[in-house]
């Protein structure tokens, strides 16, 4: 007889009925509409599917109706939880294909609200990966702060979640007075409260126990999925498009320092004071994955406030956006984007006229779930939602 | 109370009995359920104030008071519905079995010297045993809704809270060892005087005890981090996920009658039971003798007071328990029950053993230390040990046929003969 | 190592004729392949330690069509379907844009996807994407381990980014407006 090392070996040996269980498309920790088909023996997962496409839109359909500029409303509705770097990546695709560079002053303001947005959308990401191991605490929090900069975006474009504000060729409108002051009092609210987060859960022994090791995505299966954002780079995978994107992209970044958060020969960024990473994390675990968002977080803070600095110095004038028939020359072109939660494409094909003829959104989710069967292949029944909650995932963009 | 009844109106005995029956159930019901509807409050509440949300803190009236209320009529105007593939009866038994076992437990405990429905000289087993049934309202819940979320639940639930029951009476069972006794009110009134004789300050395996039993007694009653037979964001609401309306209300009747029932349980046999830090009424002399029946107002006054502290004391245990919800995340279930076998049940085994060297070797605890402390206490914790078994031979041969769990001891006596009536209960309870 | 003339050397000395044609201008040079040799070029550019294209970011196919005859008349290209590979190395940070053309449908025949290689078998996360383009450009990737539709319902007719689509009046007795 075989010695049994694993206790699935005697779940195997004690042949019992697998059961299949619909995990959504009306489940509280699927994010939105998935549907995980997973096949369960007992506890134990053998098995996962993902089914979306239940919140498919055809915003690629309408981008072919609609010009350049009037699908930027469609593009915050696909992360919607970023919708400032939804626009971006379609204003910054536009504006390369008409050879469009915006100035200064713009190009600080769309760094100030894609960093924002960043924060914002990171910290959804951390409470609702809170409340997928059951503690409810953490989002709230995190809703909190985020509300702040939701203000401060409403202050802006008067929208709170589709802004439509960065459009190709500028911004919709400059900054309100008295509006830098308010987001400087926001940073220094902010600042202390991140040390909260980690208490609450990075550093809390529970969640640490429930993430740590579970989910392992080694670096060279992230990459053959086409995995991308704090998704690629928990698994120790050095790439960050704002750093080593396409260089209409990086030039946008050109005079700002920051680093990219990933573990390099053994450590994170050390430019600040962060919680130690505990013994039981594995490279690319579920653990690792979510203190690279906390950490881009403290980064996006900087960069933030270099921003901030910037702009005020700044002295260039304010651009017009395009026309909403602004005609686009004929060609093709393909840029992608550092999103919060990885890289966002936007492929436009012109065939001359002011509506592309074809446009493709090139969603970061969407590669991230497509790993989620590789991940969850034997693992625990609770250790679904810690997995698919460490992805990050927004069905908006996945199913567009 | 029957007595009272008997002998004020001439009522037969029966029909007193009856009677007072009644009143205790009527009073425990009042209890539960007000106390229930008040924890869904003070649970808004709290979490309120521990998620800085603002809606709880301003909405319903108040102090929030209507919120509830407003609860409590949605509850009761919703649609009774049952799955097509649910097993009509049994699913809608569940909450009824859930909710009575809770309800049933309370039967034993006291709130004060003789303030209890049924004095059991086996209350602390009586409140185990019971609250254990409550366990199958949750299986027969969950395997009869006909959802494979539910059966999760269940099974989750049978796993966990079985497995809980054994290192929670290894805990109770160490008060029960100091004490010598399993009666919940004999054991209160043990630890009368100053708080450093309330049995948590016994010795360091009681301390440590408590703990243990803590961690178990939140495990036994599904609450956060050990909620996995709910497990909102993995098994969408487990058990719960295909009732609603009253039916649902009544498994959350039982999760709060449990929850206030553990943290009592906790009050009496760790920390004192109605009795306060300082023994006030005691110094006054107000407070009843143990083998004190007859009505008198101070002593009435001493009682509410008690009453007042170990509701007090219970509901600090439940505080506890919800900021544990809303502080911690949730364990998963090879988690939970590693934690069972591997560190509750070893570490209440080894207090068990602790404590029982410490008696036998008679070490002095913190209270010994204070003569000044002495006072108020009880002498209870004589060496009862070498007096039984000098006693014993002599004693177990002349009561072996009249042993009875019914046997009626609500009056406590101290001493030798208390110890010959523990050992009798046990012996008909076993 | 970006598309250029010496990328394009290298791939024609090694695939010949399967190198359709190259364009080293504008904004994203590409290369347009042959089907039958898409396959091992991807796995050439995978492998070869200069272009190390270890991610593939983005498959999208593009519908070249006028359902308007006067204007099919005027356009400059024959009606075909376009796959548009985008990849990325993660090691140089260099990316490439492969293309390959395909008939609008097989033989022909309307309603009957055209077919091309699987690149499932060297990158897998090609499956989903891959299946996005059959769910709606309608190419049929041969050799692909789970072909089926990913965001329309399965039982879906026709392909909906089709420029000749014509959206279904009913779907299962639910009007569309």
């Amino acid at each position: 007889m075989a010695t049994i090392d694993d206790a699935r070996t005697v779940e195997c040996d004690v042949r019992t009925d697998e059961m299949l269980i619909n995990m959504g498309p009306q489940h509280p920790s699927t994010h939105g509409v998935l549907r995980l088909l997973l096949r369960t023996d007992g506890e134990i997962v053998s098995w996962v599917e993902p089914h979306i496409g239940y919140l498919h839109r055809c915003a690629e359909k309408i981008g072919e109706n609609l010009t350049a500029r009037q699908w930027v409303p469609y593009t915050d509705r696909m992360d919607y939880l970023a919708g400032m770097n939804m626009n971006l990546g379609w204003a910054l695709a536009v504006e390369r294909l008409l050879g469009l560079s915006v100035p200064d002053k713009v190009r600080h303001v769309r760094v100030l609200m894609a960093e924002l947005n960043r924060i914002a959308s990171h910290l959804v990401g951390m409470g609702t990966y809170g409340l997928d191991l059951g503690s409810f605490t953490p989002f709230l929090y995190a809703f909190r702060e985020r509300e702040k900069i939701l203000d401060l975006f409403e202050e802006v474009c008067g929208a709170r979640l589709t802004y439509s504000y960065i459009v190709p060729g500028g911004a919709a409108g400059d900054l309100p007075g008295g509006w830098l002051d308010k987001c400087t009092r926001f940073l220094d609210e902010f600042w202390p409260v991140i040390d909260d987060y980690h208490t609450l859960l990075t550093n809390n022994a529970i969640f640490i126990k429930r993430t740590a090791g579970i989910g392992v995505l080694p670096a060279a299966l992230a990459i053959e999925y086409g995995c991308t954002g704090p998704v690629l780079r928990g698994s120790g995978v050095d790439q960050d498009l704002r750093r080593d994107g396409d260089a209409w992209y990086t030039a946008m970044y050109r005079d700002y320092r920051f680093h990219v958060v990933v573990q390099k020969d053994g450590h994170y960024p050390q430019d600040h004071a962060y919680p130690a990473v505990p013994a039981e994390a594995v490279l690319g675990d579920s653990w690792h994955r979510y203190y690279v968002r906390m950490l881009e977080v403290v980064q996006s803070v900087d960069i933030v406030r270099q921003a901030l600095e910037k702009y005020q110095a700044a002295e260039d004038e304010w651009s017009t956006p395009i026309k909403v028939n602004h005609r686009l020359p004929e060609g093709e072109v393909y840029l992608e984007t550092e999103a919060p939660k990885g890289q966002m494409g936007f492929y436009l094909v012109s065939d001359g006229t002011a509506i592309p003829w074809r446009t493709r959104a090139r969603s970061s989710c969407f590669a991230n779930l497509s790993v989620t069967s590789e991940l969850c292949q034997g693992c625990l029944l609770a250790d679904v939602p810690a997995i698919v909650g460490s992805l990050d995932l927004v069905m908006g963009e996945i199913d567009r | 109370m029957a007595e009272f009844f008997a002998e004020t109106w001439a009522l037969p005995a029966p029909a007193a009995y009856a009677l007072a029956g009644l009143i205790h159930c009527a009073l425990l019901l009042g209890i539960v359920a007000t106390g229930a509807m008040g924890f869904i409050w003070l649970e808004r509440k709290v979490s309120g104030r521990i998620q800085d949300r603002l809606g709880p803190t301003r909405v319903g009236g108040k102090f929030g008071w209507l919120q509830s209320l407003a609860d409590g009529i949605k509850l009761l105007s919703k649609e009774d519905l049952a799955p097509q593939e649910a097993d009509r009866l049994l699913f809608r038994a569940a909450p009824y079995i859930s909710f009575s076992a809770s309800y049933t437990a309370y039967l034993a405990l006291p709130f004060a010297p003789g303030w209890v429905a049924f004095d059991t000289n086996v209350a602390v087993f009586f409140i185990l045993a019971v609250l254990g049934l409550e366990v199958f309202g949750v299986i027969l819940g969950g395997y009869a809704s006909g959802s494979k979320w539910s059966l999760f639940g269940a099974m989750r639930e049978a796993a966990q809270v079985v497995s809980y029951e054994v290192p929670l009476g290894m805990c109770v069972a160490i008060p029960v060892l100091l004490t010598g006794t399993m009666n919940l009110t004999t054991i209160a009134q043990m630890q009368a005087g100053w708080f450093t004789n309330w049995l948590i300050f016994h010795d360091p395996f009681t301390f440590v005890a408590f703990w243990v039993y803590a961690a178990c007694a939140l495990a036994s009653v599904n609450r956060a981090p050990f909620d996995l037979a709910e497990a909102e964001s993995e098994l969408v609401a487990g058990f719960l996920t295909e009732y609603s309306g009253l039916r649902w209300s009544y498994f959350f009747m039982a999760e709060y009658g449990s929850m206030l029932l553990v943290g009592g349980l906790a009050a009496l046999l760790f920390f004192g039971g109605w009795n306060g830090p300082v023994p006030i009424f005691h110094s006054l002399g107000w407070a009843y003798a143990p083998d004190e029946t007859a009505w008198r107002l101070t002593g009435f006054l001493s009682n509410l007071a008690g009453c007042m502290n170990f509701l007090t004391k219970a509901v600090l245990g439940v505080l506890v328990m919800m900021w544990a919800r809303w502080t911690l995340p949730r364990l998963r279930i090879d988690q939970v029950m590693s934690m069972c076998l591997k560190y509750c049940i070893p570490l209440a085994a080894f207090c068990f053993v602790g404590v029982l060297g410490w008696q036998a070797l008679g070490v002095a605890s913190p209270n010994d230390w204070l003569p000044a402390a002495r006072g108020g206490a009880i002498a209870v914790r004589e060496t009862w040990w070498w007096q039984e078994a000098a006693a014993a031979p002599a004693g177990r041969a002349g009561r072996g046929d009249e042993s009875g769990v019914g046997a009626d001891t609500g009056d406590v006596v101290g001493g030798t003969a208390r110890r010959a009536r523990i050992a009798e209960g046990a012996g008909g309870a076993g | 190592m970006a598309v250029d003339q010496t990328l394009v050397d290298k791939l024609r000395t090694r695939f010949g004729d399967g190198v359709r044609q190259a364009q080293l201008e504008g904004l994203d040079p590409w290369v347009e392949l042959a089907p039958d040799v898409l396959v091992d070029v991807c796995r050439f550019l995978r492998d070869d330690p200069d272009v190390a294209c270890d991610m593939l970011n983005c498959v999208s196919g593009v519908d070249f069509f006028h359902a308007d005859p006067k204007k099919a008349a005027k356009a400059s290209w024959q009606p075909h379907v376009a796959l548009v590979y985008h990849l990325s190395s993660t090691r140089t940070k260099e990316r490439l844009v492969l293309k390959v053309t395909l008939e609008r449908w097989k033989s022909g025949v309307p309603g009957e996807p055209p077919e091309v290689p699987s690149v499932c078998g060297i990158w897998r996360g090609a499956n989903w994407h891959e299946r996005e383009v059959f769910d709606l450009m309608g190419v049929r990737f041969v050799g692909h381990p789970d072909l089926r539709r990913i965001l329309c319902p399965e039982d879906w007719e026709g392909y909906p980014l089709r420029k000749d689509y014509e959206p279904p009046q009913y779907y299962h007795g639910i009007r569309d407006h």
